[in-house]
């Protein structure tokens, strides 16, 4: 089987990339009808990413999900008059069956991982519309709607499930897979739905899933209805739901150009953005450009900039960087972060994000920063920061080394271009982690004397002295040091054990409080990884391996 | 309520000391009839039908007959008797004692393929409840009504292994197998084919020729079941599905004899001037069996499954005939060749022979079923005419698996849309033809008569004369 799991992964030389465009989706129709939008799932069988497998009953691989993201930051920006999403199917009889196993089964361990994590992100960008950008979502599941189908369900805001007595909802992972509903499926049944937990105990062991009225009463679905009566449901809902949405009517939609990206042997190269590799220390250099020019004040220049606006550019431009390093350079497994430029221009920039955060597409635009960086903290790599000279750690850009790992500064005092911070008003808010808390309050887990203390510092540009004070950063090494101890510091570290780091990683960066996001990066998909590589799972008899064969999983019986 | 059990609803299954079931039935037998009530043979409640009730499985007790009102029919619960020491004799379980009861971890799929089952009996009957209205005899007119209480009384099975075997789910199963509704968009039945409509007597012998022999074929998967109470059904109620498939074929066979005789005596073999002698021309017979037969191939589902793979390697459901089958009833390094498109032709692909049991199942079907055409050929040859039907090629008109929506031709050629559409009026019934067909569709129940289209049979029910009064309508 070792040959096969190597087929899924990219052969070097052929990378996959997230760019897409409406016009060339194979397996989604969006329409639209006033302030309702209807994304429709209709899977090209022969449509997979990579050969070996057949994308039969609506069942999706990572090619399905890159144009559900497409979709979904399309609705987001072009479409600001869209106020509910109908996630649907226009096959019959069938919602989406989830994840394609075969898929599974052929992948390696990593990039089942990485599938996993981007589209647990994705159904969370879904939520996090919802609840930040007025952008609701009813899934309305005109069939069979099992597994990962099930799992986009509950990411939407509302589940309304056709009762013609054969459709169900169904997570059957644990009886047919052997492994667990692992794309946020069982913590949203607990943490969102508040399914009781020996209902949930039932429904997800039983692969047939749970019918229309019983699947109301266990609060699995919002509501059901009969075929013939089952759109008009859905357009009521839809539209009661857009009465809660506060997007404008009148909003000029901004199209997301194509992004201009260049890849060749030293990395990945954008107009904001650039990504060089070193393959051979298995490191990454991430380098963000500031505002090359003055950004626009008012919104009538934000508008006109559209995609090119800085932010906005930047952003896309970022998290494509980190969705192309994570999908097709895997050994790279630690990513120097760096940022270059002038700390007023972000700053100018922090403040119309203030200032007109109540227009839609500032705020999609502060949406789309905050899910790029929250991809940052799910990210198995580790996060230096280095602060160095001509840096430019500003506001949404110190976010960069707040997240990091650990962070790097150069002191030098004695300099007139010795390289500063800023903290800004975007730092408090705006940018919640996983953890729902800006970064600043998890970095101190709440505790308000030092968050206060650098509040007053907002604005300021801050020496290295005074951001170790502040504790904004990790180490000040001075400019004798600072070559070696940045660059042992990396040695050592990529040195490590690269599983040992993803845990230990994630267990620091998810510090405080529980979230729905932490219990699903931090314990869900942590059990489901440990489950992925389990010989239950995954052995020449696991369940994954074996299923659709016809051979029987045979299973080490001993509990761990 | 309660029920005389021995007298209501004869059995071997100990109902009479059995609390589980007579709970569970106590409740469905009234809903059951209901459900007949409201479903069943349209308009027929107060007839006496001379019908054939078994009331045991022993051979003189399969097979008795007399005059009974249908809502009075006693729906009996059977199995064929347990060979003792049976073993499993297929699959990961082969040469292990079979089940009695459902093993927790097959409980799920064997009652998904109980219900998909079950479902299918009920849903003929609802398919064929107006045709009482047009039979074309009253002789017909009870074979009608045999196929439907016998459909009954499968169901009677199906919801007998749900009640005894599957707690409150089997149940709720049961009770939903008398909600659902053949054709009813809201509350449709499971199987595409169960939700089409049987509009004529021709429809209803082809129905009965074709799609009960996917039934038959189903059965005998079944009856090779590990798990000893659904194999003991399943083998009981083939016997019964012979009937039905006597029905089809000597009904399609009579109307061909018909459609000869007036084409011999007229000297006439245009399809119009057959037509204008109010008989059933050839073509359209043909025409009938090109979408009964790829309708009912689809039945059979997908070509390379992984659900018929899991049911037969846990030992649900097994191979027709597999003891006659040599080889190592595992099937692990074996393969099945199976139809692919590829670039627009058909290309035979060898398929694990485990995901290709359904393909196997719908081979052994089409074999079967061209033996019945051979013998309706040979009536037309008889008459001297030249003129032989077929079954159209297995990619023909399939709408479900690898060759769904492909364009090819009853002989087996990939078409274009456009050779597609430019033959389909040749190869399938238009609405001309079933228009046509309803024409000729007029009730005629005087003993011994017979509409126009359709020839006698050549012998009785039970040694009973033709002109019998099969049916008193009182």
């Amino acid at each position: 089987m070792a040959h096969a799991a190597v087929s899924l992964q990219p052969q070097s030389g052929q990378w996959v990339t997230f760019d897409t465009h409406p016009e060339q989706y194979r397996h989604w129709k969006l329409s639209f009808d006033g302030v309702v939008a209807t994304l429709q799932m209709n899977v090209d069988e022969e449509g997979g990413l990579r050969p070996g497998y057949k994308l039969k009953l609506n069942s999706y691989d990572l090619g399905v999900d890159i144009e559900l993201y497409d979709a979904l930051q399309r609705l987001r920006f072009e479409h600001p008059e869209v106020r509910t999403v109908v996630l649907t199917s226009s096959k019959e009889r069938i919602f989406c069956s989830g994840a394609n196993i075969f898929m599974l089964g052929l992948s390696s361990h990593a990039w089942k991982v990485n599938f996993c994590k981007f589209t647990n992100e994705t159904r969370n960008g879904i939520e996090d519309s919802s609840r930040h950008s007025g952008l609701k979502f009813l899934a309305a599941c005109n069939g069979t709607t099992a597994g990962g189908g099930y799992e986009l369900a509950l990411a939407c805001d509302e589940i309304l499930l056709v009762d013609d007595r054969s459709a169900a909802v169904s997570l059957p992972e644990v009886p047919l897979l052997g492994v667990l509903p692992g794309t946020g499926g069982l913590t949203r049944l607990t943490d969102k739905r508040k399914v009781r937990r020996d209902h949930a105990d039932i429904f997800c062991t039983v692969s047939e899933g749970v019918r229309a009225p019983r699947a109301k009463e266990w609060r699995l679905i919002d509501d059901h209805a009969k075929p013939q009566q089952f759109a008009a449901l859905v357009q009521r809902r839809a539209l009661e739901l857009a009465e809660m949405s506060d997007r404008p009517h009148d909003g000029q939609g901004v199209g997301l150009t194509l992004l201009a990206r260049t890849i060749d042997e030293h990395g990945y190269h954008y107009s904001h953005v650039d990504v060089r590799i070193d393959r051979k220390a298995r490191t990454a250099t991430l380098t963000v450009q500031a505002p090359k020019a003055e950004q626009p004040l008012d919104l009538a220049g934000i508008l006109a900039l559209g995609a090119e606006w800085w932010p906005l550019a930047m952003a896309r431009e970022l998290d494509d960087a980190i969705l192309m390093l994570r999908t097709n350079d895997l050994e790279i497994g630690t990513w120097i972060l760096k940022t270059r430029g002038e700390l007023g221009r972000v700053l100018a920039v922090d403040a119309t994000l203030v200032s007109h955060r109540g227009n839609w597409f500032v705020r999609e635009t502060v949406a789309m920063l905050r899910r790029t960086l929250a991809r940052l903290d799910v990210t198995s790599r580790s996060l230096f920061a280095l602060i160095d000279k001509t840096s430019c750690f500003a506001g949404t850009l110190l976010e960069l080394a707040l997240a990091a790992d650990r962070s790097y500064m150069l002191a030098a005092p004695e300099s007139s271009d010795a390289p500063r911070i800023a903290v800004s008003a975007m730092n408090f808010e705006s940018y919640e982690s996983a953890a729902r808390l800006s970064r600043l309050g998890s970095r101190f887990y709440g505790e308000s004397k030092p968050i206060e203390g650098i509040r007053a510092a907002i604005g300021r540009a801050l020496a290295a002295e005074e951001a170790l004070t502040l504790g904004l950063v990790t180490a000040t090494p001075d400019s004798l040091d600072w070559d070696d101890e940045v660059r042992l510091a990396i040695e050592e570290r990529t040195s490590l054990s690269p599983d040992a780091l993803t845990g230990l990683e994630a267990s620091l960066r998810f510090g405080g409080p529980e979230t729905l996001e932490t219990r699903i990066f931090g314990r869900l998909s942590a059990w489901q990884n440990w489950i992925f590589i389990r010989p239950n799972a995954v052995g020449e008899a696991g369940a994954l391996k074996v299923f659709g064969t016809g051979s029987k999983a045979r299973f080490n019986w001993e509990r761990i | 309520m309660s029920i005389d059990y021995e007298q209501k609803i004869p059995n071997n299954v100990d109902l009479a000391g059995d609390k589980t079931l007579q709970r569970a039935l106590e409740h469905w037998q009234p809903e059951f009839l209901n459900w007949w009530g409201d479903m069943g043979p349209e308009g027929s409640g107060a007839f006496d039908v001379y019908l054939r009730t078994a009331i045991s499985v022993d051979p003189g007790g399969w097979a008795n007959f007399g005059h009974v009102k249908m809502p009075d029919y006693r729906w009996g619960i059977f199995l064929n008797p347990a060979i003792p020491d049976r073993k499993i004799s297929f699959g990961a379980h082969k040469g292990e004692p079979v089940w009695q009861e459902v093993p927790g971890e097959y409980r799920s799929n064997l009652r998904r393929i109980i219900v998909t089952q079950g479902d299918t009996e009920p849903a003929s009957v609802e398919q064929q409840r107006h045709l009482g209205l047009t039979c074309p005899s009253l002789y017909d007119l009870r074979n009608l009504f045999q196929v439907n209480v016998e459909e009954g009384r499968h169901l009677w099975a199906m919801v007998y292994l749900l009640h005894r075997y599957f707690g409150r789910d089997g149940r709720e199963e049961a009770e939903a197998l008398l909600e659902r509704r053949s054709g009813d968009a809201d509350n449709p039945r499971i199987l595409g084919a169960f939700n089409e409509r049987t509009p004529d007597w021709l429809s209803f012998f082809m129905f009965t020729y074709f799609t009960d022999r996917d039934g038959k074929f189903q059965l005998a998967a079944l009856a090779e079941s590990a798990f000893d109470p659904l194999a003991r059904t399943t083998k009981f109620m083939h016997t019964e599905e012979a009937h039905h498939m006597f029905v089809g074929e000597s009904g399609v066979a009579r109307i061909i004899q018909r459609t000869c005789e007036v084409m011999a005596q007229n000297k006439v073999d245009d399809p119009a001037r057959v037509r204008s002698l109010g008989v059933i021309d050839l073509p359209t017979m043909q025409r009938y069996v090109n979408f009964h037969s790829s309708v009912t191939l689809d039945l059979f589902g997908s070509d390379v499954s992984s659900n018929a793979a899991t049911f037969y390697t846990t030992g649900l459901k097994g191979r027709f005939e597999e003891a006659r089958i040599t080889d190592d009833h595992v099937l692990l390094d074996q393969s099945y060749p199976v139809f692919e498109p590829v670039a627009g032709a058909l290309v035979t692909r060898e398929a694990p022979a485990l995901n290709a049991l359904n393909e196997r199942l719908r081979d052994d079907f089409v074999k079967d079923s061209v033996a019945g055409i051979a013998r309706w050929n040979r009536i037309i040859q008889k008459a001297g005419i030249d003129f032989q039907l077929a079954v159209p090629h297995k990619a023909f008109h399939r709408q479900i698996g690898p060759l769904a929506g492909l364009k090819v031709s009853p002989e087996g050629r990939v078409l274009s849309e456009a050779q597609w559409s430019g033959h389909v009026g040749q190869w399938l019934p238009t609405t001309e033809d079933r228009a046509f067909v309803g024409s000729l569709m007029g009730r005629v129940v005087e003993p011994g008569k017979f509409v126009n289209w359709i020839a006698p049979p050549a012998a009785g029910i039970n040694k009973q004369p033709v002109n019998f009064e099969y049916v008193r309508f009182n």
